[in-house]
């Protein structure tokens, strides 16, 4: 084990690189953060437009996010993989194929995060904005959304070990992400799949469970101060 | 200042105002008052268009609110609004919730905006509070900074719909005396209340509403000595004798 370790460990972090493409548990991490960092905003606006009082926005927004929802990610990698490039003409690489995926996919459930948030801020928060003078919008951007984003901390924090654990389908697609390098290290030993594959697991393991722990204190640190406030 | 003319609204079947006739001058105070599902709460919403009408008119400062070419916005921002529930920004402190809509709806610098914020405050007793986050106030201290924000708007016209209703009973008090203070000083107020200590002493008139009408209007002096309305002897007796007479 050690010396699996101890031969294999920067292959498994980095890949090739430098002398090949970045790949490993770094290419794993950058795609889950790109990943979220698109899919919020694209999330954000989902979310608000699902619970917009116009028909127009709400239909189309809410088709595409229960067809998402309703469709296992590997679905989405494949369209992403064949289906993107005979609609752009283009080729794109395993790396965009699988971002793309990803941020569809991650923006279909933050948006019902962000939904649930809004509609979980009382009506009356909007009520008093609007009697203001605020538009619709401005409501949502200056009073709603602030309070949405930081109830919804722990979800996204949350979200995000769901995304770096969706990274490993990228697997499919030949993208040299940790699974794939695990994959790739073990036809090279042969002899030890257990050891390997404790190993990867491991680091996910490590890395989700962290951030889930991380969440969950997140919930309950904010649950006090609020708590505090309620009471002082 | 606000004329109401024939104003109807129904929620599906229910006809929750009907033909409603009101005018309110510039400078009075008017309490409406009425048991609970009387329309009243209905009827001050449909004021700054927080609920749509159906038929009728209201024209408040020559604009007509439910016109097709009214100015949402802009028309709001010269009506002060009060929730039973305060509806404070929990995520910005007093300070910022008062300045929020000066800086964004009425153009002024942040440091003018504190200040005029500051001076608020001060008039509702609240200073000193000007820092803290509204969950570390008590009701009465939150609904005293909601009638601070509405105020920060300069708005000739202030709309109280049941201000303290959601209070404790030791927190009415300190609402009212800010309520009162701001009526002495000339501002045009229609207060949704069941405080008829509040309505004797501080309303020019008082209107009270059953089943979407309006009943009766009178000066408080007639309205509370010579009710004509049997609704109207009947609900105040009611709130005379809260405990229901032995037979």
């Amino acid at each position: 084990m050690i010396e699996l370790i101890d031969t294999y460990w920067l292959y498994f972090l980095v890949g090739q690189y430098p002398h090949g493409p970045l790949g490993g548990l770094a290419l794993t991490l950058i795609l889950a953060v790109l990943g979220l960092l698109f899919a919020f905003p694209l999330g954000l606006v989902f979310g608000i437009a699902r619970v917009s009082p116009w028909r127009s926005v709400r239909w189309p927004v809410s088709t595409l996010i229960q067809v998402v929802r309703g469709t296992p990610l590997l679905m989405v990698v494949f369209w992403a993989y064949f289906f993107l490039p005979s609609l752009t003409g283009q080729n794109t690489n395993q790396f965009w194929t699988m971002l793309t995926a990803l941020v569809v996919f991650d923006a279909a459930y933050l948006a019902e995060i962000i939904r649930a948030g809004i509609q979980g801020i009382g009506k009356g928060q909007t009520e008093s904005a609007r009697s203001l003078g605020f538009s619709y919008l401005d409501a949502m951007r200056l009073v709603i959304l602030p309070q949405v984003v930081r109830n919804m901390l722990p979800s996204l924090v949350n979200q995000f070990v769901a995304t770096i654990k969706e990274t490993s389908l990228g697997y499919i697609i030949g993208l040299t992400e940790v699974s794939f390098i695990a994959t790739q290290t073990n036809t090279q030993v042969l002899t030890k799949p257990a050891e390997v594959y404790l190993l990867l697991g491991l680091t996910y393991f490590i890395l989700c469970f962290g951030l889930s722990r991380f969440a969950f204190w997140l919930e309950r640190h904010l649950q006090q101060r609020t708590m505090a406030k309620a009471h002082a | 200042m606000i004329q109401i003319e024939k104003v109807n609204k129904w929620y599906g079947s229910y006809h929750a105002l009907v033909d409603v006739t009101e005018s309110v001058a510039k400078g009075e105070v008017v309490v409406v008052c009425g048991p609970s599902g009387s329309g009243k709460s209905t009827l001050i919403r449909t004021l700054n268009r927080l609920e749509p009408i159906q038929s009728g008119r209201i024209v408040i400062d020559g604009v007509d609110a439910h016109g097709p070419r009214v100015k949402l916005n802009a028309f709001r921002s010269h009506i002060g609004f009060v929730f039973q529930q305060f509806n404070l920004f929990p995520h910005i402190t007093v300070l910022e919730n008062c300045t929020l809509a000066p800086t964004r709806l009425r153009g002024l610098k942040p440091s003018e905006a504190r200040d005029e914020a500051l001076a608020l405050l001060d008039r509702v007793g609240l200073a000193a509070k000007a820092r803290a986050y509204p969950g570390e106030l008590s009701g009465g201290q939150q609904q005293r900074v909601a009638i601070a924000r509405a105020l920060a708007m300069r708005p000739p016209l202030m709309l109280f719909d049941e201000p303290t209703s959601a209070l404790d009973p030791e927190m009415v008090g300190e609402v009212l005396l800010v309520m009162r203070d701001l009526a002495r000083d000339g501002m045009t107020m229609v207060c949704v209340t069941h405080e008829m200590g509040f309505a004797r002493d501080v309303a020019d008139r008082v209107l009270f509403m059953d089943e979407g009408k309006v009943l009766e209007r009178a000066a408080p002096g007639e309205f509370f000595a010579r009710p004509e309305h049997p609704r109207l002897q009947q609900f105040l007796s009611d709130i005379r004798t809260p405990f229901p007479q032995a037979a």
